[in-house]
């Protein structure tokens, strides 16, 4: 099987994509123009997105001016209650610290450990990924609350807020899964897409999503260094160095917090504390990952190439983010579980929307999606991982 | 200790933990519980405020910036601080103003037990020390509420010696604080009362109190229009606290922004982000699109306009998006 496993139908009877990739920026064209010559998306030969290629440019900024339509009515919604939902995430999340990190003082007693660990796994779950990254995006600024507010939230993560905001809200949500410009697709350690040129190093791919996993939260904490560009030579070394200090200090912090003042004040029960600690950063670490990579690398979620960003219109901007995402299937339980990263599609569509409202627009984007035949990629995390996992191992040998 | 304490709470502070008990505990925000409502009049309601422990205490004579939470939305509002400098407590008046988004929440729609946010008491309209011997109040309307924060203050110390307060209202029924003025004036021999009602006897001419304002401290607070007229007639001797709205946008795109100390004139079209950029302004920037918030800067006055939705926008304190934003009229941004 040599096609890559992000082709989820047949090959478009379409012209070869040379032909359209030297094309100008596309313009607004009503609908009723008849079609231009060839798709308004240029596509990754190894990873087309067939069902995209139909759409006339008039289409797409169609459809584009319709998600435009959807933001502003929830922008202009948003109220009171939005506030009450995230004031009550932030109350229960802290609860839930304070009973888990007390109970795990009697952590000698494994009912008590148990409990404690599992509640402290599900705050710090919460706080990373239904406040921590939502916040971070600026979701609740609205609210003009500075205690809950983009440029002032620090999260219990040792990946300092300032550089997640720039690798994540900048690159990764600007260049969402164009091979090259979004270091979320592999992380610079992984190899996600055929796109990528296989040296021997990813033989070690399963093994090194392994470690990724586990070590979630250092890897997302040194993401911003791009160290492929510093051992190129390519960065400036003081901008490298200042990111150092900066992480050196975050991961200081939240080492000496968890594995070192809470078991301590434990005394003769600085075990199990210790213990507890580390599963529950342990557990978000597996569990973020999982969540996480299960938002762009399940089958059926499409890579770009750089050709990809010239003269992209807004209405191209929304089609890549749909056609690049994929969501989970699930419960209420569920979406606030994976901070409604379960909805990665409403969420890249409106990275700045408040979390609580993507379940809501969710049936209108997949009604649009039908509608302009593109491809809503979703299913249950069990089946989206355990294609990313075989995504992994495929990408081990060389394509 | 609470900064040992940080140690265990880390990122957040202590008190984001204790605030779960009371939020009035915090050392970084301040706010403060309403602990009572009075109606004073059909529209206007005295709030009186404990404040947290971040509180470092008022004069007589000075506002406090309100911060209170609209649909979701904090909004800020100045009022003048009407109660006893000596008092641990604070009081407010709120007229509720029609059609505005504040004030009718603060004045009718604010129970026993709400907390509000607080900033720090500013304002040079106090009394000075010693507290001069003659004095002159001259207010009208809402501007009777830092003066009666004076007067009660001087009234809880001993007896008034010689103020005169000359205040105007519509009529007798808008005269905020009408009852306690009274009595205050029955109370203290030394307090002269005088009350016009606008309605019927027609607005105050400044000249009949020339011989009253001539030996006397003169503290005024009213509308625009009687300071205006105070400042012509009496000059810089006088004591004003003029209340002045934020800037507010006309419409229309296009205006004079400042970045800091650079002024730049932005044309409608262009972005706040582009136009400083191209006047050499040193501007953080992200993806330039509106979705990384890597550009936001603060705004200190004035409003400005989405460039997608034309929707015109904000309030001192807000954080801008620069690259979708442009100007609408003049604002100041903080960089």
């Amino acid at each position: 099987m040599t096609s890559p496993a992000t082709i989820t139908a047949p090959a478009p009877a379409a012209p070869p994509v040379e032909e359209h990739s030297a094309g100008p920026a596309l313009v607004d064209a009503p609908n009723a123009v008849p079609a231009p010559a060839g798709p308004s998306l240029r596509l990754v030969p190894s990873t087309p997105a067939p069902e995209a290629t139909s759409l006339t440019p008039g289409q797409v900024e169609e459809l584009g001016r319709r998600l435009d339509a959807i933001r502003e009515r929830i922008v202009s919604e948003r109220g009171a209650s939005d506030a009450a939902y995230i004031h009550s995430v932030i109350r229960k999340q802290r609860y839930l610290e304070i009973g888990g990190r007390a109970l795990l003082f009697a952590g000698v007693l494994p009912p008590a450990w148990i409990l404690g660990t599992a509640m402290l796994s599900v705050s710090k779950i919460l706080e990373n990924m239904e406040l921590g990254h939502n916040v971070m995006h600026g979701q609740w600024d609205w609210m003009r609350d500075p205690k809950i507010h983009s440029s002032t939230w620090d999260w219990d993560n040792t990946s300092p807020a300032e550089q997640w905001k720039h690798s994540h809200n900048y690159m990764h949500h600007t260049y969402t899964n164009v091979i090259g410009k979004d270091r979320d697709v592999g992380y610079g350690i992984l190899r996600m897409s055929d796109e990528q040129k296989w040296n021997p190093y990813y033989l070690l791919n399963p093994l090194v999503n392994v470690l990724l996993a586990t070590f979630f939260q250092w890897g997302v904490a040194l993401h911003d260094l791009d160290i492929e560009k510093v051992l190129a030579g390519e960065k400036d070394r003081r901008t490298t160095w200042g990111q150092l200090k900066q992480i050196g200090r975050k991961v200081a912090k939240q080492f000496t917090k968890d594995y070192i003042v809470f078991p301590a004040l434990a005394g003769p029960f600085f075990l199990p504390v210790l213990a507890g600690n580390v599963t529950a950063n342990l557990v978000r670490n597996l569990w973020s990952h999982a969540i996480i990579f299960c938002g762009h690398f399940p089958d059926g979620a499409v890579q770009f190439e750089e050709e990809q960003l010239e003269g992209e219109t807004r209405g191209e901007w929304y089609v890549r983010q749909m056609l690049g995402s994929a969501n989970l299937d699930g419960g209420p339980l569920f979406h606030l579980m994976s901070g409604n990263l379960s909805f990665q599609i409403e969420h890249h569509l409106f990275p700045d929307l408040p979390s609580n409202r993507y379940s809501e627009i969710a049936p209108e984007v997949r009604e649009l999606c039908a509608e302009y035949g593109l491809k809503y990629t979703t299913g249950p995390l069990w089946k989206q991982y355990g294609q990313v996992l075989r995504t992994i191992n495929r990408l081990a040998l060389p394509s | 200790m609470l900064r040992a304490l940080t140690a265990l709470t880390t990122p957040l502070l202590p008190e984001d933990y204790l605030g779960l008990v009371d939020p009035l505990w915090s050392q970084t925000v301040l706010r403060g519980r309403v602990v009572a409502v009075r109606r004073e009049t059909a529209r206007a309601t005295t709030l009186t405020i404990r404040p947290g422990r971040r509180w470092k205490g008022h004069r007589a004579g000075q506002f406090v910036r309100i911060g209170v939470d609209v649909d979701g939305v904090r909004h800020w509002r100045t009022y003048s601080l009407n109660g006893n400098e000596d008092s641990r407590l604070l009081s407010v008046t709120v007229q509720a103003l029609p059609g505005g988004v504040v004030s009718p929440q603060l004045a009718h729609g604010t129970p026993v037990g709400t907390v509000l946010h607080l900033e720090d008491a500013a304002g040079e309209f106090v009394l000075p020390t010693p507290t001069p011997a003659k004095l002159l109040m001259l207010t009208a309307g809402s501007g009777i509420t830092p003066v009666m924060g004076m007067l009660r203050t001087l009234a809880a110390r001993g007896p008034l010696t010689d103020v005169v307060l000359v205040h105007s209202a519509p009529t007798s029924d808008d005269v905020i604080f009408r009852d306690e003025l009274t009595l205050l004036a029955s109370l203290h021999p030394g307090l002269r009362l005088v009350v016009r009602h606008t309605a019927d006897e027609g607005r105050l001419d400044l000249a009949e109190l020339d011989e009253l304002a001539a030996d006397r401290e003169v503290f005024v607070c009213g509308p625009d229009a009687l300071l205006t007229a105070v400042e012509k007639r009496w000059g810089a001797r006088v004591r004003l606290e003029r209340f002045t709205p934020p800037v507010r946008s006309e419409g229309g795109s296009g205006g004079t922004v400042a970045y800091g100390d650079t002024t730049v004139d932005v044309d409608g079209g262009a972005s706040l982000l582009e136009a400083g950029e191209d006047a050499g302004v040193l501007m953080p920037s992200g993806c330039r699109m509106g979705i990384c918030f890597g550009c936001v800067l603060p705004l200190r006055d004035g409003q400005v306009r989405n460039l997608r939705t034309g929707e015109i926008h904000g309030e001192p304190g807000d954080l801008v998006q620069t690259c979708i934003s442009g100007a609408s009229g003049p604002a100041h941004l903080d960089i």
